[in-house]
């Protein structure tokens, strides 16, 4: 906890620095609050754990928005501001982890695995199907019914034992 | 005098229980029902005793006593009473005091009921509750004590730095317990699992026994994530419910587990098949719900080194691994005994479409837990950390969700055994035909989202089939002259005769109910912040909001409230005003709270940005327009309706 403080303390410090030359009110310079958040609620403030950087509390994050509205005001485009946080503050400012490197294990390792799951499903279905497979596919082709063909019937089956023991 | 007698009494507790385990185990070999009987009684004191100590904690946080830290971190002199005793769970000891006081009443809960029925697979249990009692209890013991003194030499604090006030919310005083009771209750069902595993009854007669506490468990877990939901909309103030936090999957991990159980358990009864797979689900529900413990209490969140330095993250570790590796040795070991011929006829048999389903629940429990947990994997191997955040679980489970609701529109057609195509086709086409309607209905009101347009068309099949299945049954009863019932009457008595299965359909109802309030946050949510003065108007979505006045005063327990008020308007008719509020509490704490106007169409939902700064002239203001989100809520409450018809008592059993 105390380094936490520590931290953020760091952290406030060092954005003021960066900051300085703008006031703390925005507004004037055209560019709205919802073209601040626009951008800051794609981004993760690396202080406080898992606070979209629009809806965080901290001054820091306060000193963060309007550094994103200096550098709209200056004509910079939403990729480049992006840009810069990741330059200055690492990857894990970005809301998913960039598709490169070790990180590309992060969008591959789950489909690889839901395949394998979907493959080994499918394979056991196969082997259970097993030797009745061609009375199946008969009955499948209507000239057999199967005995019971829908799930409305096993109401009905449980139905008419009712009846049968109210008789 | 108080604080040590607390913990004197835990110690006792944590022997007892320790005690219990061993004369347990060694009875069982030596087959002796003297020593099983003394076991039993040793687990049954453990209530009692931890009842005690947490009565004395309770006496303690409401007395003020601050010579006790944890009463000193949770509690301060400004709480009411009923805050002060749900501190209780309020922070890291008590809590893990309450997740003991829980498995204890429910292994009690056990042992008193079930005892002669079942004296083969019951010690077992016992042993497998008891040793996880024992290591919850030796975590107050050993390294967060409750009643841990302020360190001597030091005056005694005059106040205490209270509890967070995020948490002194009507929704989080009931969360915590609801997801505790979720998370412990899963300890019975895996206890029994593990029993029969160890004494080789690997017939069905633990799911039958257990099948009221799983679902009670599930009931649980779901109501612990709402309950959490609804806090987080109300209280956090940032317009949404669910922003896939670590915590918030940690919940949500055993919930898909447990939910998979509970539809592939039933094709254990129905068919005799797939004993092993059940036995894999229900050990993973259990370690995921120690994993959420571990995850939400190691500190392991915030950094792996923070991890490193927590006493308890490192244990919690070991105690996953341990569990894990009993519970697969075992069930290696009886492997072969719980082989059952297998046969799976066609693919669109009930128990072929449970399979799906259980591959579609674990293909979201893949994608979450990975996404928890690369960060970490990510900061050990790299050094350097990323956020897996939002858009990465809503891309990857998104459609999977799609993909459950498809099937549960699809699975009530089937029958267990045999289904064709043409045979589900044939019930299928006129409920399809009527789904329609929903989608049509959306592009009427100038929906044109192709995601919405399939999701509605969706959620209107699950609709249209579920409320077919109910037609179905009731017709055919109050069509018969010998029931002489009325539509109305054979519906209930319907319900009443097959609780499991309607009661599992309302649940189904409800979840496309949640669907249609998800889609219409996450496909239509929109906002805006402005800076106002007096007088100002925001307009969204068609409303507008005219800034009326701004007052400032103290509450008399010290917190300075900032409240803002808004007249909310829309074609020029006055709808309401809404008071948005910013709470500053003495210790420096903010909340922010907002003010929501909701009806079964959409969400007005306006907070005082307070991290802006607040003055008279110029006041930043966010709104938020959430459509359909309300039916989030109604679906949750039908949810636990559903629940509870299916775990109420039959009546034929009543009857025997």
């Amino acid at each position: 906890m105390k380094k936490l403080n520590i931290l953020i303390l760091l952290f406030i410090i060092i954005s003021l620095f960066a900051v300085m030359p703008v006031s703390a009110q925005g507004g004037d310079d055209g560019v709205s609050d919802d073209e601040v958040n626009a951008i800051a609620r794609d981004l993760f403030c690396p202080v406080c754990e898992n606070t979209p950087l629009d809806v965080c509390e901290t001054q820091a994050c306060k000193q963060w928005r309007e550094l994103i509205r200096l550098k709209l005001s200056e004509g910079q485009t939403e990729a480049e501001i992006k840009q810069y946080f990741v330059d200055n503050y690492g990857a894990r400012v970005l809301d998913e982890p960039p598709k490169e490197g070790f990180n590309l294990l992060v969008y591959f390792v789950p489909p690889a695995i839901i395949l394998v799951g979907i493959i080994v499903l499918f394979r056991a279905f196969k082997e259970w199907q097993g030797d009745d497979q061609e009375e199946y596919e008969d009955s499948s082709e209507g000239s057999i019914e199967p005995k019971r063909a829908s799930a409305d019937d096993d109401y009905m089956a449980q139905f008419e034992e009712e009846l049968k023991k109210k008789k | 005098m108080l604080p040590s007698l607390g913990y004197g009494i835990l110690v006792i507790t944590f022997l007892v229980t320790l005690y219990s385990v061993a004369i347990a185990i060694y009875g069982q070999a030596e087959k002796d029902g003297a020593m099983i009987e003394s076991a039993r009684r040793a687990m049954l004191i453990t209530l009692p005793l931890i009842t005690i100590a947490s009565a004395i904690l309770i006496y303690l946080l409401i007395n003020d006593r601050y010579e006790v830290e944890y009463v000193w971190s949770v509690t301060n002199r400004t709480m009411p009473i009923y805050l002060k005793i749900t501190a209780w769970w309020g922070g890291q000891p008590g809590s893990l005091l309450f997740w003991s006081w829980l498995l204890s009443a429910f292994t009690s809960a056990v042992t008193l009921r079930k005892w002669d029925r079942d004296r083969e697979l019951l010690p077992w249990v016992l042993v497998v509750t008891g040793t996880t009692l024992a290591f919850f209890i030796a975590l107050n013991v050993f390294y967060e004590n409750p009643f841990k003194l302020i360190p001597a030499g030091v005056p005694i604090p005059l106040d205490g730095r209270g509890l967070n006030p995020l948490l002194r919310h009507p929704g989080m005083i009931i969360h915590p317990p609801a997801q505790y009771l979720g998370f412990v209750s899963v300890t019975i069902p895996y206890a029994f699992a593990i029993a029969a595993l160890i004494t080789g009854r690997t017939d069905d007669r633990w799911t039958r026994i257990t099948r009221k506490w799983t679902l009670w468990a599930w009931l649980f877990l779901t109501l612990g994530l709402v309950l959490g939901m609804r806090w987080a909309y109300d209280v956090l103030g940032w317009g949404g419910y669910w922003g896939w936090d670590p915590v918030e999957i940690a919940a949500l991990l055993p919930w898909l587990t447990l939910t998979a159980f509970l539809h592939s358990v039933m094709i254990q009864e129905k068919r005799n098949m797939l004993k092993q797979w059940n036995m894999i689900l229900i050990i993973l529900s259990f370690a995921l719900v120690i994993f959420g413990t571990f995850l939400t209490r190691s500190g392991v969140l915030s950094s792996v080194h923070a991890f490193a330095e927590s006493e308890i993250g490192p244990l919690f570790f070991l105690f996953i691994g341990f569990t894990f590796i009993v519970s697969f040795s075992l069930l290696i070991k009886r492997w072969p005994d719980l082989k059952s011929k297998i046969e799976m006829k066609s693919m669109l048999s009930r128990e072929a479409l449970f399979l799906l389903n259980n591959l579609l629940f674990l293909s979201i429990l893949v994608i979450s837990f990975w996404g928890v947990i690369f960060p970490l994997l990510s900061e050990l191997f790299t050094g350097s950390k990323v956020t897996v955040g939002p858009p990465f679980y809503e891309r990857a489970t998104g459609p999977v969700w799609g993909a459950l609701i498809l099937l549960m529109g699809i699975a009530p057609l089937a029958a267990w055994g045999r289904s064709t195509v043409k045979t589900i086709g044939r019930a299928i086409w006129k409920p399809a035909l009527a789904a329609l309607l929903f989608p049509i209905f959306a592009l009427t009101t100038g929906i044109t989202n192709w995601i919405a347009l399939i999701g509605f068309t969706l959620i209107g099949l699950v609709i249209t089939v579920t409320v077919r299945e109910f037609w179905i049954g009731a017709n055919a009863r109050s069509k018969n002259k010998r029931l002489n019932e009325n539509l109305f009457t054979a519906l209930l008595h319907l319900i009443k005769r097959n609780r499991r299965k309607y009661g599992g359909y309302i649940v189904h109802i409800s979840m496309v109910l949640i669907g249609i309030g998800i889609l219409g946050i996450e496909l239509f949510q929109t906002d805006t912040q402005q800076h106002l003065g007096i007088g100002e108007e925001i307009n969204l979505a068609g409303y507008t909001l005219r800034y009326d006045r701004l007052d400032q005063f103290r509450h008399e327990d010290g917190r300075l409230i900032t409240r803002g008020e808004m007249a909310l308007s829309k074609d020029g008719k006055y709808i309401e005003t809404l008071a948005p509020r910013f709470d500053l509490y003495p210790d420096g704490q903010p909340m922010t709270i907002p003010a929501v106007r909701s009806t079964l169409v959409d969400d007005v939902y306006v907070i005082l940005v307070n991290w802006e700064g607040i003055t008279r002239e110029s006041t930043p203001f966010k709104v938020y327009h959430n459509p359909l989100v309300k039916w989030v809520w109604i679906g949750s409450y039908l949810f636990v309706i559903g629940i509870l018809i299916g775990v109420w008592k039959d009546e034929e059993s009543k009857e025997v």
